[in-house]
């Protein structure tokens, strides 16, 4: 088991308050590791502008920094900003991390004549050839993300300990989005890639529980010879996968996800009033149906987030908030932690059908039941 | 010493202890009512007089010094046609357990004698590889307890179900979808097949029953069990009748039957499950199908359009084609037309190294539904031993790697592969079916479990009884005379078909519980297989484990 916390505000907020609900949340992980994804992001000490791509990594070599730069130079890419964390190297583990990169770059000027999705795709063509370089390396350069407005750190410990060995305790940073989780996944073996939250072109996932379905899954997903479906350290990485493969290949409506990893079954598709769309899209995208017990929360660019249970709704998450400030949780005293002033009888636990979407103005959440229409109006 | 001449000795002259099967009689037992000479299949067992001395020492010069007694004993024959088969139908009928065949433990040397004139041996049945089979080997290993809340076989709801037909890519299918274009038919099936046996090889009662117990299974059970008809058609009310819709319609080489089927079409309540073309067979690899004249009755004659009593030797091949490009444009493709493109159609083929080169080429046609892969330890009805022994190749590596093949092409969720070819040999049919569904098949076919299981077919794999070809199955299984088939009642067969199915069902649960998985059949989580064999691991791509 493995707990998870999001939060998401209009107001920025500090990353630390979350990784505090992770420590009311402790007896459900073993310090193996914390991953945290940020969006929306303020700096104290430099005035970002959301457009510019931020590049998140471990350098843990000068050298692989030295790399790291060449390799973003040649790309085109100029250094806008370049976060120092103030690092208290004794509370870390590990103890060949020479730097925590979090910086914030121009876009080449040759890519402005680029569409939007070829910008998309070439920003992570540049994160995978920095992952790939690190590799060749003996694993001394880490990509987390490159992307507009996005922020992620990856380290191994216990989650209150990490954020206080990097300072996220000074208000440095400040996002509108947190997403924590507080363990590697270790049934495939320790590595900073198999730490959640997972991304990919601005689409991210984190889950708690073990993805049985995960080496047919990433079987099919490795076939798409799709340059970022690569990785798998980790059995929920393909939870992020197939959110990506679903809002951006498919182009199909975010509500099409949870018909995806856990389709209905035949007498309840016999009912829906598109049960013989989803069939067939069941049929066809059968080798992405999970299975085993999982919560996944996932956030998107345009700061949506969500929420989704395994088809036999086998692990526990929580969603509760107000208007503005939501948080999700895989315990209640998580999301107390996070949203103390809340209206607790209006938390929602969902069921095996349901997606808690909490769209980005962020004034309700949405439920939305996989008995009900899609809106897909061709697919009636 | 005797002279040559007085005894009998040809070359091929045999003893008793010279057959693979000895006859065991206990005379003190028996009671002389005749039961097993009367019943058994292929005559080997007489009742004969016979004259034994008895010496007794006589002082008298008036009497003789010896006297005789004539007794009636069971003897077993030494011709070669009428060897013992070990099927033990004497055995059954026996009132005082008197008789019973015994394996000859040593090396018999029928052997080398049953090519009389010329004639290399048949048989119907199986290989004949005793012991514990590849797939009774490998094990699942991938035990989700601890990582997992583990799932309730017993309670928890579970997805068993497989796809036949071609699925389309999901970009494909969503473009399509909202396009209003065709898509391709696709049914969803139990993984667990009735392998293709055809009506002539079955006997009449042994088909009913199958039919019934399938029907039963999807009816009432709400497991959607189909089965495959083999070569020789179907019968004429199957056709019109609402059941037709579990069973699979097999186009081989002789096309028989075919006439019958194509008239019934317009006249279909429903339709097929799906058609299967046979371009070939695990057990025969190279030769078509062979249902010899002892089998072909009015009725066989009757629904596959030839006089009786004459042998039908399928060709090898489909006599128009000459390529496998040819043959999908060709016969995929009509077939397909026939139905309206309401039906799946895919290819039988034998295990072979080329499979991936059939398996490549329908991946390129969008109207190819599946390929079934049929493996060395496949049945039949008859086949030249040799092939039977020698031609063909094991299932397991040849359906892991089409599998892989596909995997790497990302299209193993279009084209599904089906495998046969020994599956269930030993009794573990479940272990070795999800096995090769792990491997990466979508669904395996059986034929010789079914025979075992729901009507008792007295096969075993140290060459028992494998008289499938001669129409003298002592279960009336495989034969065409009333004589033999009324021995097989067909309701009791259906509710063994169920039997098996629901044991199948259960066990596929007992499989994948522990392994974390219920929401879909894992096909291809080859994570989840272990094998105490390391070549065999690293061939099928799984891991050794001891």
């Amino acid at each position: 088991m493995c707990r998870l916390a999001m939060k998401t505000a209009s107001e920025p907020f500090s990353p630390f308050s979350v990784l505090q609900a992770m420590e009311a949340m402790q007896e459900g992980y073993d310090g193996s590791g914390l991953g945290l994804l940020l969006r929306g992001l303020t700096f104290a000490d430099y005035k970002y502008n959301a457009s510019d791509p931020i590049l998140s990594g471990i350098a843990h070599t000068e050298e692989a920094l030295a790399r790291l730069d060449h390799i973003m130079d040649k790309a085109g890419f100029t250094l806008k900003y370049d976060h120092e964390f103030e690092v208290k190297k004794a509370m870390i583990e590990a103890q060949d991390r020479h730097k925590y990169i979090l910086r914030v770059y121009k876009l080449p000027a040759a890519w402005s004549k680029l569409a939007a999705e070829q910008v998309e795709y070439e920003l992570m063509l540049t994160r995978l050839a920095l992952r790939a370089d690190g590799e060749a390396h003996g694993n001394d350069l880490t990509a987390f993300s490159l992307w507009p407005d996005v922020a992620m750190i990856k380290e191994v410990g216990w989650p209150l300990e990490i954020g206080l060995a990097l300072g996220l305790d000074a208000g440095r940073i400040l996002s509108r989005i947190c997403m924590a989780q507080g363990r590697q996944n270790t049934n495939y073996g320790i590595n900073l890639y198999a730490c959640h939250p997972f991304f990919i072109q601005g689409v991210a996932t984190m889950t708690n529980g073990e993805n049985t379905a995960f080496i047919p899954i990433k079987d099919w997903l490795t076939g798409r010879s799709y340059p970022g479906y690569i990785g798998y350290q980790s059995d929920s990485e393909v939870f992020a996968h197939i959110l990506h493969y679903v809002t951006k290949k498919l182009k199909l409506p975010l509500s099409a996800y949870k018909h995806v990893i856990t389709p209905l079954k035949n007498e309840e598709l016999a009912r829906h009033p598109q049960g013989d769309f989803l069939r067939g899209l069941r049929d066809a995208c059968r080798r992405l149906i999970i299975d085993g017990p999982n919560a996944v929360i996932g956030t998107l660019p345009d700061e949506t987030s969500l929420l989704v249970m395994d088809a036999k709704k086998m692990r526990p998450a929580t969603v509760g908030g107000k208007p503005g400030e939501w948080a999700i949780a895989s315990e209640m005293c998580g999301v107390d932690a996070m949203i103390p002033d809340r209206d607790r009888s209006k938390d929602f636990q969902p069921m095996r059908e349901h997606t808690v979407i909490i769209p980005p103005d962020r004034q309700e959440l949405q439920i939305w039941s996989q008995f009900d229409q899609l809106s897909i109006p061709q697919a009636a | 010493m005797v002279s040559v001449r007085s005894i009998v000795n040809t070359p091929s002259s045999l003893t008793p202890n010279d057959l693979p099967w000895i006859i065991e009689h206990r005379e003190e037992r028996c009671t002389l009512c005749g039961r097993c000479a009367a019943v058994c299949p292929v005559g080997t067992l007489n009742l004969k007089y016979m004259r034994k001395r008895m010496p007794q020492l006589v002082l008298s010069a008036t009497e003789r010094g010896s006297s005789y007694k004539t007794f009636v004993g069971i003897r077993q024959s030494t011709e070669i046609g009428k060897r013992c088969i070990g099927c033990g139908t004497c055995s059954l009928v026996c009132p005082n357990e008197a008789i019973q065949p015994l394996q000859n433990p040593g090396r018999d040397r029928f052997r080398f004698v049953n090519n009389q004139q010329g004639e290399p041996a048949k048989r119907g049945g199986r290989r004949n590889v005793p012991g514990a089979s590849l797939l009774d080997r490998i094990i699942f290993d991938r035990i989700s307890m601890l990582t997992d809340p583990a799932l309730d076989a017993g309670r928890h709801e579970f997805s068993l179900n497989t796809l036949l037909g071609r699925v389309l890519p999901p970009e494909e299918y969503v473009r399509r979808k909202l396009s209003g274009e065709w898509i391709p038919p696709v049914r969803e099936i139990f993984p667990f097949i009735i392998g293709s046996m055809s009506f002539g090889a079955l006997s009449p009662n042994m088909w009913l029953g199958l039919l019934q117990g399938v029907a039963y299974c999807n009816e009432v059970l709400g497991i959607p069990v189909v089965m495959a008809t083999g070569e020789g058609g179907c019968p004429p009310w199957v056709l019109r009748s609402p059941f037709l819709k579990y069973i699979i319609l097999q186009i081989a080489s002789g096309y028989f039957g075919w006439d019958e089927i194509i008239r019934a079409i317009p006249e279909m309540q429903c339709d097929p499950a799906a058609i299967e073309i046979k371009y070939g067979q695990g057990a025969k690899p190279g030769d078509g199908g062979l249902l010899m004249w002892y089998k072909v009755s009015k009725i066989i004659a009757r629904l596959r359009g030839v006089p009786e009593g004459v042998d039908l030797p399928s060709p090898p091949v489909h006599q128009t084609l000459y390529s496998i490009e040819e043959s999908v444009m060709k016969m995929i493709q009509t077939m397909s037309m026939a139905w309206n493109f309401r039906v799946p159609v895919y290819p039988k083929i034998s295990g072979s190294t080329s499979a991936k080169s059939v398996l490549n080429n329908l991946v390129r046609n969008p109207y190819a539904g599946a390929l079934l892969i049929d493996g060395i330890d496949g049945g039949t009805g008859a086949a030249y031993n040799i092939s039977m022994d020698a031609t063909g190749h094991p299932i397991a590596a040849n359906v892991r790697e089409c599998y892989l093949d596909l995997c790497a092409q990302g299209k193993q969720n279009e084209i599904p592969i089906f495998a046969a070819g020994g599956v269930g040999k030993n009794g573990n049919v479940t272990q070795n079916g999800m096995a090769l569904i792990m491997l990466g098949a979508s669904g395996v076919h059986m034929g010789k479990f079914m025979m075992q299981t729901a009507a008792g077919c007295l096969g075993t794999e140290t060459n028992r009884c494998n008289v499938c070809n001669l129409g003298i199955c002592p279960k009336g299984i495989t034969s065409q005379n009333p004589k033999i088939y009324r021995r097989l009642d067909p309701d009791q067969v259906a509710q063994r078909v169920v039997d098996a199915f629901m044991s199948i069902r259960t066990e596929t649960k007992k499989i994948m519980a522990p392994l974390g998985r219920s929401q879909s059949l894992p096909i291809g989580m080859s994570d989840a297989l272990g094998i105490d064999d390391k070549d065999v691991a690293e061939r099928l791509n799984i891991r050794y484990v001891c």
